[in-house]
């Protein structure tokens, strides 16, 4: 198993290397020119220079390079720095001061470093995106098992149509939905999600609960939709296998047969899932911030791309493509520690 | 067995009547409701949406400055109930602002909803399919490909690998943006976004298909009848032409249908972000990012074009549902 997982591992940085080549390169046609806003009046060796501060002007190989030296050698450093200077998880070590002031990844549209903008943002799409993920698989879970234990009932017919339903309407039209329902005709929710808002006491705690209601709503329907449609299925294979009438021939209860004995079994697929499902959720959360006027990592992305911000766009979309790697192998492991008959050397 | 039977009775109980594997698939097909009624509902809305236009001759780019922001007909209902009637049979004195003349309402700048609408679907349903097409090529391909050819499987289904690791809806934003003033220089405003947009769905979901040919195309290679074929010296195009690729059209198929609802949702994301069709090029993903910013006084902008996505998705997703059970030969003629 370790040495599967160091294996996964490995073959994963040059997946990972070749992405951030192909985002690279794609960018590198891009057209726009940082330089485009500044006045005529600017002598062009001026601007030369100014180009070369943003890092342009390098031939494509050396960017890559220096790119990735700051992405990964540079950028860590400030992050290890951060973690034992500020953080309170390890604050209490000495400060390391590994960053010396060398150049990191800086915004066309901020002049200020990628990676801060980036936590800036983070912790509302994981506030938002996670708790909605987390809710869905909660409400998917028993849906699921309920639907396969009592199979073409009408609560199993009801649940599959709501499932189709949720794979079906696009976010981008079930949160317009839910904006006009709740929010224009009913007034009950606000249709802006206000990131300054602060919880202080109970009244504030109110209402930053109803103001999550909406978009987690919509990005929970479609993550209920699939999971509990996998958690059915999965429940289906195992319900008609040998050992449940073994378990069940020997006298044991019908809820222990189903809820550990089968349960256990369906939910080695299940969770892998889970697990490739959390990278899917932030490119969903694109549109979904969108809607409801987050702003976190998908919004970012969006005004970055917008304002031709190819610095920032390269990272985004790298921390995205990183997002997946990491779930894929997480999943994989997890298929392997979850289920032992499943032996990958 | 039979010739026995035939030469005893000199008139045969004449066998049930032939039937092809198609005849079973459709046999199968009938049975699963959903799938009926989803086709009955997608083929209407494909059938509206191409003759529509012949019918309804209003141009969708056309400005009636006159009635801007004209509701849609039903909202007659929103009046007391005396004068519901009355705004029916004379829209022009009721107390909403609706008229026959543009029965689902119109635009900020006076543009024919109903017109838009239909022109639109033409255009979501055109992007759906060619992009299904073009995923399907590439996704057949490789997959027969890395199934058949052993030396390819490798390096093949690592390019897969990675493409599934690619965050899609990031790149295609970024691809739509990076490409778009060059085709549009090429091939014109609506056709450069319409290859580009086209392309890049098609390329960006071939992978699945292509995993599940390969599955299938490992599978048969081990067949009997391929052996068979190959001891006459079969070349290995004419192998894959006649014996491999009829025997995995199922998955492709079901796949197919899959693809549409995939590319339809995609593009309509695309518009809904501001990176998809030009503004007066309506799509049904335009015409909703449209509505949008009216949607407090005119809900009916945004859930009409909503409402069609969602049911073309829906019926789709159902059609594929039958297909899947029509066409798995374990469930069939039970």
């Amino acid at each position: 198993m370790l040495t599967f997982t160091i294996r996964r591992l490995l073959t994963a940085v040059p997946t990972l290397l070749f992405i951030s080549l192909v985002i690279f390169l794609l960018l590198e046609l891009a057209p726009g020119d940082p330089m485009a806003q500044v006045p005529l009046t600017v002598p062009p060796e001026v601007k030369q220079r100014m180009r070369e501060a943003l890092g342009l002007g390098e031939p494509v190989p050396v960017r890559f390079y220096k790119w990735l030296v700051q992405m990964f050698w540079i950028e860590p450093k400030v992050f290890i720095d951060w973690m034992t200077r500020d953080s309170w998880l390890l604050g209490w070590l000495p400060d390391t001061a590994l960053y010396s002031g060398e150049q990191r990844v800086i915004s066309w549209q901020t002049r200020s470093p990628v990676m801060d903008i980036i936590v800036q943002r983070l912790p509302q799409t994981l506030w938002v995106v996670g708790m909605a993920y987390v809710i869905g698989v909660l409400i998917a879970l028993p849906i699921g098992i309920i639907s396969a234990y009592r199979q073409y009932s009408v609560f199993d017919q009801v649940g599959t149509f709501v499932s189709m339903i949720g794979f079906s309407i696009p976010p981008f039209f079930s949160g317009v939905v839910v904006i006009v329902i709740f929010s224009v005709q009913l007034g009950w929710f606000p249709s802006i999600y206000d990131t300054t808002h602060r919880v202080v006491d109970w009244e504030t705690f109110k209402v930053q609960i109803s103001q999550m209601v909406m978009p987690v709503m919509v990005l929970a329907l479609q993550t209920t939709a699939q999971i509990s449609r996998f958690m059915r299925a999965s429940m289906l294979d195992n319900l008609g296998q040998d050992y449940v009438r073994t378990a069940r021939a020997k006298g044991m209860r019908e809820r222990t047969v189903v809820l550990i004995h089968v349960l256990r079994n369906s939910m080695i697929p299940v969770v892998t899932v889970i697990a490739l499902g959390v990278p899917s959720i932030f490119g969903g959360a694109i549109i979904t911030e969108q809607i409801f006027k987050v702003n976190g990592i998908g919004q970012l992305f969006i005004t970055a791309l917008k304002a031709n911000d190819l610095p920032m766009v390269l990272t985004v979309a790298f921390i995205f493509a990183f997002l997946i790697v990491l779930f894929n192998l997480i999943a994989d492991v997890l298929y392997g520690v979850l289920d032992p008959r499943i032996r990958y050397d | 067995m039979t010739d026995q039977t035939a030469t005893a009775d000199p008139a045969p109980v004449k066998a049930a009547k032939e039937r092809g594997q198609w005849a079973d698939v459709w046999a199968q097909f009938r049975t699963h409701k959903g799938a009926l009624i989803g086709s009955g509902v997608f083929l209407t809305i494909v059938a509206t949406v191409l003759f529509g236009p012949y019918i309804w001759t209003v141009d969708p780019g056309y400005q009636d400055f006159r009635s801007r922001n004209m509701r849609h007909i039903l909202a007659c209902f929103s009046l007391p109930w005396g004068e519901i009637a009355s705004c029916f049979t004379s829209p022009d004195t009721a107390a909403v602002n609706v008229t026959w003349v543009h029965p689902l309402g119109t635009d900020n700048i006076g543009r024919d909803t109903l017109a838009r609408l239909l022109f639109g679907g033409r255009i979501s349903m055109a992007v759906g399919l060619t992009a299904m097409a073009i995923a399907l090529l590439l996704g057949t391909l490789i997959g027969i490909l890395s199934g058949y050819f052993r030396r390819i499987d490798g390096p093949l289904m690592r390019l897969t690998d990675l493409f599934l690791a690619l965050p899609l809806l990031p790149l295609l934003l970024v691809m739509v943006l990076l490409f778009r003033e060059r085709l549009s220089s090429a091939f014109g405003p609506e056709g450069g976004i319409f290859i580009l947009i086209v392309c890049g769905i098609g390329i960006t979901s071939w992978m699945p298909t292509a995993r599940i040919v390969r599955g299938d195309v490992l599978a048969l290679k081990e067949r009997e009848f391929v052996l068979a074929a190959r001891s006459i010296g079969t070349r290995p195009a004419r192998m894959i032409l006649r014996h491999v690729l009829p025997n995995v059209m199922s998955p492709i198929m079901v796949s197919a249908t899959l693809g549409i609802a995939t590319a339809i949702i995609t593009e309509s994301a695309l518009s809904f972000l501001g990176l998809g069709f030009p503004p007066d090029f309506p799509t049904w993903g335009r015409l909703l990012n449209d509505g949008v910013q009216y949607m407090q006084q005119y809900p009916e902008r945004v859930v009409w074009p909503g409402a069609l996505i969602s049911v073309v998705v829906l019926s789709v997703n159902y059609i594929g549902d039958g297909l899947r059970d029509a066409l798995d030969p374990r469930i069939r003629g039970l």
